[in-house]
Formats: C-alpha cells, sequence, structure tokens
C-alpha cells in the first residue's frame, strides 16, 4: 500500500524531527571536563581543535589579512593568545572577516568564538537586555576624531556645518557625530556605508568633507593612502571608544578564560616577562622558590589554570605565541609598525597610561 | 475497511462500493493534502517552537518598546522630516518613504526605458537595433550590485564640483548632487529649486537601467507575439504606423505584457535594498542602524520582510488590476 508507506514515512520524519529538536535542546549541557568548570563554548573549541575569531580582515594595525595570507594585528594577535592559552602552539585559529553590522549576530548566533574586532565597549552592547555581550579586558583606548583633507582649511566641528561627512553605518561613531553635532547645534549630512572601503572611497572621491570614526583606525587606512600627508587628523576628540573583546553572556567561564589570558599579557609586560625570555623566566622560576609571584603566574605553583578550565601554564603558551602586551602594541600599531601610534593612554598603569591587569592571586 | 462514509459513497459519479478506499477518487486527495499539510504544520511548529525557546534562553524574546525610544542618529536625506531625537519608528518610516520615492520613480523611468527600448527592436534602423540588443545584453547579464557601485563610485563621484561641474541646459551634474530647474552658483556651491544627491541618482539610475532592459526584453516578446497579419492587415486599412501601434498591436501586446510587467516590478522593489552599497539611507539602511543599536534583530528583520511583502503585493495588486483591464473580455 503506497499511501500507508507514505503515511509511515512521514511520521517517521516527524519523530525525526521532533527528536533531533529536543537533542539541540539539550545537546549543550557538557562543560569543560575534569576541571569542573562549566564551559560549552571552551568544550566545544577543544573538540573542534581551533578557536574561531572574528576580527575585520581589512583593518591595517587591528585585523589585517596581509598579501602573505596571515592575519596581522593587534585584534589578530589577541585571537592568537586566546588559542594558544587554551590549545597550546600551533597557531590553531580561524579568523573570519566581520562588517560592523554582523559581528554581534555571528558572535551571538556562536559563528564566532571570540570577537576581537575593534568592537567599543558600551553599556547597551553588554547588556544582557541589549545585544548580551561579555567584555574582555579594553585591549586599545581609542578616542573618535575627524579626518579632513588637509587643504580644506577645516579646523574644528564647526567649519563643517551643511557639509556631508561620511560614516561607517552602524557603529558607535555614526551615534557619537549625531551627539556631538546636536549639542553644538550644527547641521551635517550624515553619509552611511557598510564597509570602512566603501566609507574611504567615498571620502577620497570627495563626496564627503570628512570623515569621522576611531583615530587610530583612521590613522591605519591613512597610512595605505597614496599621500598621506594630505590629510589631517583633527585634534578634538569627539568620544571615548575602548576597545575591546567580547564573548557572548551565556558562557561566564569561557569569558573568564578570555579575560585572564589578555590580563596575563598586560601583567607579563609589567613583570617583564617577553616573548624572548620566556623560557629562561620559567627555568628561572622553576629553579627559585623564593619567586613566589612568578611560580603563580606562570603556572608552576597553584591552580589558577584550573580554575579557568586552561592548562596550567596557559600564561606562558599565550606569551610564547605572541609575546606581551607592550609587544603585541608595538609590533602591530606602535614604533614596529606602518601606523607608529604613540601608547598613550595604553601605556601601562606603572607610567601612566590605562592598561592595568588586576592581581593573579 | 472497504465501507466508504454514506456522503461520499453516495454522490454522482462515485466509484463503486467495491473500489478499495485507497483508489477513492475523492478520498485520496483529501488523505494526500491532509498529510502534506500536516507535515508542513508540524514543520512550522518545531521551527517556531525553537525560535522561542532559544529567544527565551537568550532573553531576547519579542518586545516592540524600543520603538518609541530616541534613535540618536540622523539621516542624511528625508522627505518625511526626521532627526536624532525622533524615535525608531520614526526613523523606520521616513526609511520606507525614502524607499517608496526610490521604487516610484524608479517603475516610472524602467517603464519608460523598457518601452523605448522594445519598441526600438522593431525600427527599420539598424543601428537602432543593434544598440537595443547591446544594452539589454550588456546589462542583463551584470549583477545588479555591482552596477550600482558602477554608477556611484565610477561616474556620479566622478563628477567635478562647483563651476568645473557638467552644465546642461536647466541641469547640473556636480559631486555635491543633481540641480534640475535653473541651477545658480552661489559661493562655489550650486543652488536649485529641484535638488538630487548622488546617492540617490545612482541608486534610481542602476534600478531604471537594470530593470529598463528586462522590461524591454519583456515588450519586445509581447509585441512579437502580435501576429505578422494585424500589422499587414491594419496596412491594408491604410492606417499610419502610429495609429497601427496604438490601435492594433499595443492592445494585443499588453495582455502579454503586463503580467511579465508584474515580476520586474516587484524585482526592482526589492532590488532597492541594495541601496546602502551607493550610501543612500533606504528602509533597509535605517533597519540595519536599527539593529545595530537596539540589538532586537528579530523583531527588525521582522518589520522588513513585512515591509518588503507589503510593497511587493501592493504591486503585484495594483498589476493584477491593470491585467484585468487589458484582457480580452469575451463573451
Amino acid at each position: 500500500m503506497p499511501l500507508q508507506r507514505w503515511l509511515k514515512a512521514g511520521w517517521s520524519l516527524v519523530g525525526a524531527l521532533t527528536l533531533s529538536g529536543s537533542l539541540a535542546g539539550c545537546a549543550d549541557g557538557d562543560g569543560g571536563r575534569g576541571s569542573g568548570v562549566q564551559s560549552p563554548k571552551m568544550a566545544m573549541i577543544k573538540a573542534r581543535g581551533s578557536l574561531i575569531c572574528g576580527t575585520d580582515g581589512k583593518l591595517p594595525g587591528f585585523g589585517f589579512l596581509g598579501s602573505d595570507g596571515r592575519y596581522a594585528g593587534l585584534d589578530a594577535d589577541t585571537c592568537r593568545a586566546v588559542a594558544a592559552a587554551l590549545l597550546g602552539p600551533g597557531d590553531k585559529v580561524e579568523f573570519r572577516d566581520l562588517n560592523p553590522s554582523e559581528r554581534f549576530a555571528a558572535l551571538s548566533s556562536g559563528e564566532v568564538d571570540l570577537l576581537a574586532r575593534n568592537t567599543t565597549m558600551t553599556l547597551s552592547r553588554d547588556a544582557a537586555g541589549g545585544n548580551g555581550l561579555s567584555f574582555a579586558p579594553t585591549t586599545f583606548y581609542d578616542g573618535q576624531a575627524v579626518m579632513v583633507p588637509a587643504a580644506s582649511g577645516i579646523r574644528q566641528l564647526k567649519d563643517l556645518a551643511g557639509k556631508p561627512i561620511c560614516v561607517p553605518g552602524g557603529t558607535t561613531s555614526e551615534l557619537n557625530l549625531a551627539d556631538r553635532m546636536r549639542e553644538q547645534g550644527i547641521p551635517f549630512t550624515p553619509l552611511k556605508f557598510q564597509t570602512l572601503d566603501q566609507v574611504y572611497a567615498a571620502y577620497r572621491s570627495g563626496r564627503c568633507a570628512a570623515v569621522s570614526t576611531d583615530r587610530s583606525q583612521m590613522a591605519a587606512q591613512r597610512s595605505t593612502f597614496p599621500k598621506p600627508e594630505e590629510h589631517t587628523l583633527l585634534p578634538m576628540v569627539l568620544s571615548k571608544e575602548p576597545l575591546t573583546p567580547a564573548t557572548v553572556n551565556a558562557d561566564p567561564a569561557w569569558a573568564d578564560a578570555v579575560r585572564w589570558t589578555l590580563y596575563g599579557l598586560m601583567q607579563a609586560e609589567e613583570m617583564g616577562v617577553t616573548q624572548a625570555n620566556v623560557e629562561a623566566k620559567v627555568v628561572e622560576a622553576k629553579a627559585n622558590p623564593r619567586k613566589a609571584e612568578l611560580r603563580r603566574f606562570l603556572g608552576i605553583d597553584g591552580d589558577f589554570g584550573r580554575q579557568l578550565g586552561l592548562p596550567a601554564d596557559f600564561v606562558v603558551q599565550a606569551i610564547r605565541a605572541v609575546g606581551n602586551y607592550g609587544e603585541i602594541f608595538e609590533r602591530n600599531v606602535g614604533q614596529g609598525s606602518k601606523l607608529k601610534l604613540e601608547r598613550g593612554d595604553n601605556r601601562l598603569w606603572t607610567q601612566g597610561g590605562l592598561i592595568y591587569s588586576p592581581p593573579f592571586r | 475497511m472497504t465501507r466508504l462514509p454514506q456522503g461520499l459513497a453516495t454522490t454522482p459519479l462515485a466509484t463503486p462500493l467495491t473500489t478499495p478506499w485507497w483508489r477513492h477518487r475523492r478520498l485520496l486527495p483529501w488523505l494526500v493534502q491532509g498529510a502534506v499539510g500536516l507535515l508542513v504544520l508540524v514543520l512550522v511548529a518545531f521551527l517556531l517552537g525553537n525560535l522561542v525557546r532559544n529567544l527565551t534562553n537568550a532573553g531576547l524574546l519579542l518586545t516592540w518598546s524600543w520603538l518609541h525610544n530616541p534613535a540618536g542618529f540622523e539621516i542624511a536625506e528625508t522627505t518625511l522630516p526626521f532627526n536624532a531625537s525622533m524615535p525608531y519608528w520614526r526613523g523606520l518610516l521616513a526609511g520606507l518613504v525614502n524607499t517608496l520615492q526610490v521604487v516610484v520613480l524608479g517603475l516610472i523611468g524602467a517603464t519608460a526605458l523598457g518601452t523605448a527600448t522594445g519598441m526600438a527592436a522593431f525600427s527599420s534602423n539598424g543601428l537602432l537595433r543593434g544598440l537595443a540588443r547591446l544594452y539589454v545584453d550588456l546589462i542583463r547579464n551584470i549583477p545588479l550590485l555591482l552596477q550600482l557601485l558602477f554608477w556611484y563610485f565610477v561616474v556620479f563621484l566622478a563628477l567635478p564640483n562647483g563651476a568645473a561641474a557638467v552644465q546642461l541646459p536647466g541641469l547640473v551634474l556636480a559631486k555635491s548632487g543633481l540641480y534640475l530647474g535653473q541651477p545658480q552658483l552661489v559661493n562655489d556651491v550650486w543652488q536649485a529649486p529641484l535638488r538630487m544627491s548622488v546617492e540617490f541618482a545612482s541608486l534610481l539610475t542602476g534600478l531604471v537601467v537594470y530593470t529598463g532592459a528586462f522590461i524591454a526584453e519583456v515588450v519586445r516578446g509581447g509585441v512579437a507575439a502580435v501576429p505578422q497579419g494585424q500589422w499587414e492587415a491594419a496596412r491594408s486599412l491604410g492606417l499610419g504606423q502610429a495609429l497601427t501601434l496604438r490601435r492594433i498591436v499595443v492592445p494585443q501586446a499588453l495582455r502579454v505584457i503586463v503580467p511579465a510587467l508584474n515580476s520586474q516590478y516587484i524585482s526592482l522593489a526589492k532590488g532597492s535594498s541594495l541601496a546602502v552599497a551607493c550610501g543612500y539611507t533606504d528602509l533597509y539602511s535605517v533597519a540595519e542602524t536599527t539593529l545595530n543599536q537596539t540589538g532586537r534583530a528579530v523583531e527588525v528583520v521582522l518589520i522588513l520582510l513585512a515591509s518588503y511583502l507589503v510593497i511587493d503585493l501592493v504591486i503585484s495588486a495594483l498589476m493584477n488590476g491593470l491585467n484585468r483591464l487589458v484582457q480580452l473580455r469575451e463573451r
């Protein structure tokens, strides 16, 4: 009886769907095994053997896919540090290029494990009732600025009255600019584009009198212009832009692991542990039981790693992969890079900056 | 098992009682349709249940109160007045008006261009026929997004500004916009009664040129479907070319053209959502910013889906009305 067979097939399909639905509902119960730390995300990353990290992919200094097929930049190295802390040596990162509009959806849907994509930490992005992200320590303290052609004679916001200004759509830059201009009662025309390439293409064609976004980002983009000296970054600061990696709210253990790996990089700079001397430091700490703080930090004593659901030597692995915070900064955006940005606010707190790791205790 | 319900068995033309039930010509379609319907229902229920369960887990169950919060972003050009202190719903509405504006002008432009090009295929001038063919073949085969990027970045943004702008009688083309009427240069800035931003102009041009190519084919097909004998009959009656077209050919061709035109109009309306590629703030662009600021992805996408659906359904309804008008009314 063909009909009966069809019906039977239909019912088994319905059964399979219902079953797969209920399975999907309880599939993520198992966590990071053996450590007592419950983290579905970390279990998933370990099983996969690689960390999927969302970056810009087109922003020099932060996340940039070079001609050698390798991602370079501060954000890319953040990803590498976290991957090394969790999975050990071997650059086990898969990068995904995300535009500003898709980045949060990509993170909350689980398409990427970690978002390190020059993203500003804000209340609504952090709050459970907003985007519901969980932010790690800020890796770059930035501020919004305005770039204009040097020959335009524009020196302050007032000069931009009634003029078109290019901004990347769906970013804090768009809102901050609207806020500042409204405060000062200056009318302007915002031209929004989905990608930075389009923003700068429109700016360079002369369609906009100015472009406004994060200062570091504009410095980075300007370095790729044929004649960078023809464009000026105006000195005023429109907003605070703490660029911060983020994970999802739903997995606090994973957020902690990311947070303390990044604090580890900052603490390493403070303690003078570098990519070059990390092996020597480990040997030194092992030989000298009186170096209690260094021994705890490098995972020789104590169980910080286990508490986080990470290997005991997670800090050592991260430093081995990318160096300490200062090294990452100088290599990607500082004096060792094309951008040549000053450390400024991104100096250690001991040198008057804002980079500060809570104690490893 | 072989017994059938009374009502089914006694209907005229019903199969004899001896027919097994799975071959019954009235019962069987009901069973099959019922099974398919049930399957679809179960699938929809599963997907909806999945959505609600996961949204609840993520604490993102549908809410609409955010629509009343101040938007905080500006929109470059709006027909409906808007500023950053107005609520999100007003921003979305302004975006919708912007979309409708480009869609309506686009429909008019594409129809005019398409009709002209479609008719050019029947011209006795070989050069004109060739040009029409070239236009259709070139434009039809390049993705709309690439064409929009081309119009914006390569054509309109390459226009000079100020005194160097392209000046035509009653029209000035500059990087700062298209000025219609009697444009005047005041302090190196053009002023005119009617101004169109280059973003809007690129989107409109892109949509008109792209959809025009498809409409040209529809028109050509429609006219070609009118039998040659109709032309000849008209000529033998002594009707001129224009009169033949207006009274004989077009009324018959419209019957073929209108249904196919419907699809092209709908595709133009949907294509307008690519506006963001050339910096024009349409509904999709506003919705994207709103989504980013509020994090209400599902709600914003639902609003988008509903808006484009309604626009397309309205176009469809109008075209169906037009279709009824041009159809042959047979007695």
